[in-house]
């Protein structure tokens, strides 16, 4: 019988192989975990090989780095430097071209949508990510035609995650380690003495279906029972954590003397929403060619950190690096709820690694929530 | 209805019919869909406009509302893509993509008397507003325009101005912050007039558009008044790259001002009007 949704089988080591020429076979650019630049990233691959088998990361403040891992699994690191972001909403995409014809113009438009992709190695707190960024680009009224339609053919294999590294706080945030609904496909990948294998769940319709194509055998109750183990496990090693009153603490902060203490610190790189796997902001980038008669318009990533991010005429509203870190944390725990209904932090921790000084959402939300509680004690000592 | 393109980032071609100037730095544009049709807005709503190779800005509509056969904006040369608005001539065709953004509520304000206030070009964004309003003239109580511009000669729709002070059911106040020339009219900051003019706070609403400091003495003096932060209406702005909530630039505090704003009911943002840098 055809596995449906919810359906469990065991996957061997070899059968990955299989899982990734099925999906390539029905289509789909498969998208998971490389090794490259010194760290994780998410590019194409094309068989089992291509993934990080044996290595693992180490992330803390202003740091990250590859290690060895105990074994020879293939998702034994936590998180790539970047999410899944960049495939679903690239860095840089062309808006239209634009050519002159008479005194007008003719807009032809942007680009093509690719092959539909799989994205294998989804973890729990970068499908609540992909699930935020659907708020934001598809909402009523307005959607972000590219990202619906790369969104909408996306296939996922969330894997879920069985250490934490020490940035990460999904437990807090409330976004794993568990993996939550909206995959196609959930692995669990386990390995004891020489026995290598993934417990997989089908999340979907389209999941069964490719789960049916592998002709897997049903796991053992001993099996369930250690991939059910494995995300308390992650969530129990989780030494940072977000307070459950963020969005509370920040509103009422909007003129806390720690945003000058903070600017001292931070640099206004932008890193930490280069790496966010939520933050959205584009600019856009007009060009013509030499003979003037072709225009394109461009967008990209964009961040709230520059000075021209706010720029009107006459100046940029937000001129001391206090502001536009204020508008960054509050935007992301406070103004989200607002905004799309939730928080805009998934407790991925990519921000504190990637942060050249160190600098920890974490930390400094606890920051202020302190700074409030020592001016609460103050005003009522001076009443 | 407009119906708005598959591509919310897409512009439509528009051809422009008329270019007038209307200060040496303001001129208005008179433009038309190049593929046909109607272009039907409400009072305080914006356009994006694209100029060919040159970038996209965000500008206030201007004309009247009642015409959907013509839209019309009114803009000042302050950039590039302002300036090069200001090269365009009849003929040309500009990308227009909206009407984005929240409207003047202007028949809210049936029943009391109406309170216009504007500052330099903000008086562009606050032209249909008062074209809506005199096509309703008889539900108001006072018809009151209180206006301000830096000099005599920045003075924008005088022609209108002038017109609209000749009719006995509306009130026009002008006040310069600097007199040259011939003016005889009043000179100081256009706040003072507020304090003076003759509404009545209990039963007033207020439209105010101009650069933020001006704004804020405006809400300031109308609150010294009596008039109540939830009938006073301001409209904001802040750097915008998309119009649709998408881009993230236009947000003030949780507000995308693009699709929240720019028009703001002055109680919902009063917390947010005195936070610097925001
Ligand atoms: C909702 C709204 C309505 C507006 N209505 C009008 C109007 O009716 N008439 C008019 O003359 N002007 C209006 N403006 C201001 C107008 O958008 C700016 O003057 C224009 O963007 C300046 O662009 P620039 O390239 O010429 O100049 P620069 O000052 O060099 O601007 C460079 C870029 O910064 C951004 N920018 C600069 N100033 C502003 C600004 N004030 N608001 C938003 N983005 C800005 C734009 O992306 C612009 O391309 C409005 C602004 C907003 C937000
Ligand atoms: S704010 Fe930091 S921890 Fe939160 S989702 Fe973004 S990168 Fe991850
Ligand atoms: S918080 Fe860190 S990563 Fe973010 S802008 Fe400041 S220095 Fe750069
Ligand atoms: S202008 Fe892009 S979000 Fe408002």
């Amino acid at each position: 019988m055809a596995p449906s949704i919810g359906a469990k089988v065991v996957l061997l080591r070899e059968d990955l192989d299989r899982l990734i020429a099925e999906l390539r076979e029905r289509g789909y650019v498969v998208i998971g975990p490389t090794l490259g630049e010194g760290a994780i990233l998410y590019e194409e691959v094309t068989s089992s090989g291509d993934l990080p088998a044996g290595w693992s990361d180490v992330a803390e403040a202003a740091a990250y780095r590859l290690q060895e891992g105990a074994d020879r699994r293939l998702f034994g690191y936590s998180l790539a430097a970047q999410g899944w972001k960049r495939h679903l909403y690239p860095p840089r995409q062309r808006l239209f071209l634009a050519e002159r014809a008479g005194r007008g113009f003719r807009l032809s438009s942007g680009e093509a949508d690719g092959a539909p992709m799989a994205l294998l190695g989804v973890r729990a707190c970068e499908l609540a990510a992909i699930q935020i960024q659907d708020r934001v680009f598809t909402k009523e009224g307005f959607t972000e035609p590219g990202y619906a339609g790369r969104r909408r053919a996306a296939f996922i294999v969330a894997v879920e995650c069985g250490r934490a590294a020490a940035t990460c706080f999904c437990a807090s945030a409330g976004t794993g380690p568990a993996v939550g609904p909206g995959y196609d496909l959930l692995l669990n990948e386990m390995i004891d003495g020489d026995a290598h294998r993934f417990l997989a769940t089908a999340g979907s319709d389209n999941g069964a279906a490719i789960l049916g194509g592998l002709s897997c055998r049903p796991p053992t109750a001993a099996e369930l029972s250690s991939a059910a183990a494995q995300p308390a496990a992650a969530a129990a090693q989780q030494q940072r954590r977000i307070s459950a009153d963020a969005a509370g603490v920040l509103t009422r902060a909007a003129e806390s003397p720690h945003w000058e203490a903070v600017s001292k610190r931070c640099l206004t790189c932008g890193n930490c929403t280069m790496v966010c796997p939520t933050c959205f902001c584009t600019t856009v980038e007009d060009i013509t060619d030499l003979s003037g008669d072709i225009a394109e318009r461009w967008r990209q990533w964009d961040s709230c950190f520059t000075i021209d991010y706010s720029y009107i005429h006459g100046g940029s509203v937000r001129q001391s690096g206090a502001a536009r870190y204020r508008q960054w944390i509050t935007h992301k725990l406070a103004s989200w709820h607002r905004q799309f209904g939730s928080s805009g932090c998934v407790g991925c921790g990519r921000c504190i690694a990637w942060c050249p000084v160190g600098i920890d959402i974490t930390a400094e939300l606890h920051a202020l929530e302190q700074a409030e509680q020592v001016s609460k004690g103050g005003d009522n000592g001076a009443d | 209805m407009t119906v708005l393109p598959a591509n919310p980032m897409s512009p439509r071609p528009f051809r422009i019919l008329k270019v007038v100037r209307e200060l040496s730095d303001t001129f208005t544009l008179l433009l038309q869909p190049e593929t046909g049709g109607a272009f039907s807005f409400r009072p305080g709503q914006f356009n994006m406009l694209y100029v060919f190779g040159a970038g996209e800005v965000p500008i206030s509509i201007s004309g009247e509302p009642a015409e959907d056969r013509q839209l019309v904006h009114t803009i000042r040369s302050v950039g590039p893509v302002t300036q090069a608005l200001g090269r365009l001539k009849a003929g040309d065709v500009v990308g227009v993509r909206g009407p984005f953004g929240t409207p003047w509520p202007v028949e809210d304000a049936f029943g009391d008397d109406l309170a216009i206030i504007a500052g330099g070009v903000g008086l562009a964004p606050l032209r249909p507003a008062i074209y809506q309003a005199l096509a309703n003239r008889p539900r108001f109580g006072k018809l009151i325009i209180m206006y301000g511009a830096r000099t005599p000669q920045d003075i924008l729709f005088r022609k209108e101005l002038e017109k609209w002070r000749s009719r006995f059911d509306v009130n026009v106040h002008v006040t310069v912050d600097h007199a040259t020339g011939q003016w005889a009219g009043r000179v100081g900051v256009v706040t003072k007039v507020v304090a003076k003019a003759g509404f009545d706070p209990l039963h007033t609403t207020a439209l105010v558009c101009g650069p933020e400091v001006m704004m804020r003495y405006a809400v300031e003096a109308l609150e010294e008044r009596g008039v109540a932060a939830s009938k006073v209406h301001v409209s904001m702005e802040r750097n915008m790259k998309c119009g649709v909530g998408l881009c993230g630039h236009c947000q003030w505090g949780p507000h995308f001002v693009c699709r929240d704003g720019p028009v703001f009911r002055f109680s919902d943002v009063a917390a947010l009007f005195p936070v610097r840098e925001l």
